[in-house]
């Protein structure tokens, strides 16, 4: 089978590069002309629609409800005013944020123009400009501020901010590593392709939250102990669900798709019994940048990148010098040779999801504090997901080195791609990367043929 | 608590538009899943493409309907070919990633301010459905009761519509399976090499499959929005998929009626627990304390549960044969 495709492969090339061009088309037909605004819409419902808030004041019937959420860069505002006047500048209504940022006003049908009071946004934050806005009956009004200085205003100069964007670029690919090396470890050894590795994701930084929070313990030892409680999950989760079905012999895709129904269940359960809101940690909040000329960085972003390194440099000594590294590289390379040469095959894997179950642990609670705000949300580990599988496909599936380059280049892309579109869309770019990479090489950097068939 | 009103609302659901929605998704999900063995995870990306097909070219370019209901199927179909090509010579779970990466990236493009002159980004896209109402027999304002349910003259409209669909469709899947066509495509199903062998383009088959499966879904967002009368990004979300797939698995891939004996069943099961927990839920002492999305999201935990217990202990589902889907990587 291989030559032929192999043959056919060489054949399509050039078919390839017409088909991104064409890719590229369908996916920038969304993308008009627009303002960059800094700013979240209203949090959508799971079940996908918005029920109206139960303390919502009683307004006249014919008034109709405007909100939106003030969200300056990822920190909400709340207890500042939002005020709406008509075109005689007559006040109509007056709002406070509540928590989290939201704030609703009824209002008559009409034109109006909204504005936030400055003397009560905190000190440090100031609103780009007000908004007007026509309302009318039976359609979401939702306004939206921009806050800090405008976009337009270039007063920083652009070398400065790539150096911040790269470096933004390698925190954020170092937490995808981290988080993403488990997934590469656990398709090697096991050839499942875990959609479910997003959760231990998100249960790492939950399990964090809850020791930092709810027993008030400080993050670094809640952390130390949200890894023991990720190995836990990880060695359950094998132990309890993948054990059993490689032992009925349950076939790869079907594998695939209870990881799926395992993710799903799994990601509901958190916002069931932990919040379907984003949740902060008591510690990290306000955080102050460092400055060392052109590069300026908060003291948690630099701890997170010092500990991702730290941490990865230690999985590739582990994989290189110890026993039970060498038994992991040797299963993944061929597990019935390594099985046949003496090595428990499956005590290997049930150490591949102990360590991969932590190292997605740390990677959460990372990636809540450097990326989120120092918050924690039920579905981080799923946004997460989709970048790991696009880090670990490009550095070739199944390798652990090839998925920590990866991983890095992907978080790369993706703050890099901000210095050209919008913010909003900075996923995008690494989601991209991982369907460019297919078309072109799919065995990815460092992987090896024989393994995509 | 009044059990009668939990049955009829689940009732309801079991023949209601959002279960012609699922089936419609489900039925495309069937010709790649079920007759072909592809794993399509972002099937919701398809009815994404046909539903904002329909909403930008009548209420952005302002285009009459017919017009956005041929984009709506054909965007679709390139989004098949582009995915298609580069993950169909590879192995299956690389199609999984790709599709449900480009699903995720068409709801953030769609939703993005950066595109809001277009798909009027998270306000999504509404007012394009006059002409398909303006068809219907029945009074808009109207509600009717069919067997003590009670639907509105535009919702029945569009269940009168919607099932049409769906026959016609399980008819032209009938005619597909067992057509040469569809013996191919399960040839290839079952052992590639074989197929390879007698001579068989197997990539070209896999398109085929595919690019039709992705249309159908398109059908199926095409129909939700005339149905709801607005397309919001949100909606578009990866989860929806799973129902679709939930749905498929439990009526039984690689059957004709499978995906609509599915999709009817699955919402019938997803909301009696869910008009249960919403009546213990309401009133002013309720009997458990949960809000609104915890419960909201149980009926998500089921789903994933079903998916899994249904995929280990019985893959063919209620229709299916065990011989047909027995998949394996």
């Amino acid at each position: 089978m291989a030559p032929t495709v192999r043959l056919r492969r060489r054949r399509w090339a050039s078919g390839f590069q017409i088909v991104l061009l064409l890719l590229a088309a369908v996916f920038g037909l969304a993308i008009g002309a627009g303002t960059a605004a800094a700013q979240d819409p209203p949090e959508p419902s799971p079940t996908g629609t918005t029920a109206p808030p139960a303390d919502a004041p009683p307004v006249a019937d014919d008034a109709v409800t405007v909100r939106g959420t003030l969200n300056n860069a990822g920190e909400r505002l709340d207890g500042v005013t939002v005020r709406a006047s008509d075109a005689a500048g007559e006040v109509v209504g007056e709002t406070e944020s509540a928590d989290g940022g939201r704030w609703e006003l009824a209002v008559p049908p009409g034109t109006y123009v909204f504005e936030v009071i400055g003397e009560s946004l905190p000190d440090d934050v100031t609103v780009q400009s007000t908004v007007t806005r026509d309302v009318a009956a039976g359609q979401p009004n939702t306004v939206i501020f921009s806050f800090g200085e405008a976009r337009s205003g270039s007063n920083v100069a652009f070398a400065e901010t790539l150096i911040r964007t790269i470096v933004d670029g390698l925190r954020f690919g170092l937490i995808i590593a981290i988080a993403g090396v488990g997934l590469s470890l656990i398709f090697g050894t096991t050839g499942l392709t875990n959609f479910a590795h997003g959760e231990l994701v998100t249960l790492g930084a939950v399990a964090a939250w809850v020791f930092n929070v709810s027993f008030g313990i400080h993050l670094i030892p809640a952390t130390i102990l949200a890894i023991i409680v990720g190995v836990i999950i990880g060695w359950l989760n094998n132990a309890l669900v993948w054990a059993p079905l490689r032992r009925r012999r349950t076939g790869l895709i079907a594998q695939l798709v209870v990881s799926i129904g395992l993710a799903i269940a799994l990601r509901y359960l958190i916002l069931i019994f932990f919040s379907d809101r984003a949740q902060p940690y008591s510690d990290y909040q306000a955080q102050r940048q460092l400055q060392w000329g052109p590069l300026a960085i908060t003291p948690v972003n630099l701890a997170c990148i010092v500990i991702s390194l730290v941490v990865l440099v230690g999985v590739a000594l582990l994989l290189q010098r110890t026993r039970i590294g060498k038994a992991m590289r040797a299963v993944a390379d061929n597990r019935d040779l390594a099985a046949s040469s003496g090595i428990d095959v499956e005590k290997v894997i049930r150490f591949v999801w102990g360590l991969g179950g932590g190292l997605a642990a740390l990677g959460g609670v990372l990636f809540g504090l450097s990326e989120l705000g120092g918050r924690v949300q039920w579905e981080m580990g799923f946004k997460l997901l989709l970048l790991m599988f696009a880090g670990i496909i490009l550095g070739g599936l199944g390798t652990a080195y090839g998925a920590l380059l990866g991983c890095v280049v992907v978080g790369l892309l993706v703050q890099l791609s901000t210095l050209v579109i919008n913010p909003d869309l900075k996923y995008i770019g690494g989601l991209l990367v991982l369907i460019v990479i297919l078309v072109i090489r799919p065995q990815g950097i460092l992987g090896s043929r024989t393994r995509i068939g | 608590m009044d059990l009668l009103a939990v049955l009829q609302v689940s009732f309801a659901q079991m023949i209601g538009p959002s279960a012609i929605f699922y089936a419609l998704l489900a039925i495309g999900l069937n010709l790649h899943f079920g007759y072909a063995g592809l794993l399509n995870f972002g099937q919701i990306g398809f009815a994404l493409l046909g539903g904002y097909g329909v909403g930008i070219m009548t209420v952005t370019y302002g285009q009459p309907l017919w017009m956005g209901v041929l984009v709506g199927l054909a965007l679709p179909a390139l989004l098949a070919l582009l995915l298609g090509i580069p993950t169909l010579r590879l192995r299956a779970d690389y199609l999984a990633i790709a599709t449900i990466a480009a699903a995720e990236i068409l709801r953030l493009m769609f939703r993005s301010t950066a595109s809001d002159s277009v798909t009027g980004s998270t306000r999504g896209l509404w007012g394009f459905a006059g002409p398909f109402t303006a068809w219907s027999p029945f009074d808009s304002g109207k509600q009717y009761n069919l067997l003590g349910m009670r639907f509105y003259g535009d919702d029945l409209w569009a269940m009168v519509v919607g099932w049409t669909l769906v026959l016609v469709l399980c008819g032209v899947v009938y005619l597909l399976s067992h057509s040469p066509w569809g013996r191919v495509l399960k040839a290839v199903r079952e052992d590639e090499d074989a197929a390879r062998a007698l001579g068989k383009n197997v990539f070209v088959y896999k398109m085929q499959a595919l690019v039709l499966g992705g249309m159908i879904g398109g059908l199926g967002g095409i129909f939700n929005a005339l149905q709801t009368k607005s397309i919001n990004p949100d909606f578009y979300s990866t989860a929806q998929t799973f129902f679709a797939f939930g749905a498929l698995i439990l009526g039984g891939a690689a059957t004709v009626f499978g995906p609509v004996l599915g999709a009817m069943l699955f919402w019938f099961i997803l909301t009696l627990p869910d008009a249960f927990l919403r009546q213990a839920i309401s009133g002013p002492d309720p009997l458990i304390s949960l809000t609104e999305q915890q419960v909201g999201a149980m009926r998500f935990v089921l789903l994933g549960i079903l998916i899994a217990v249904m995929m280990v202990f019985r893959p063919q589902g209620i229709l299916g044969s065990k011989r047909e889907v027995q998949l394996d990587a």
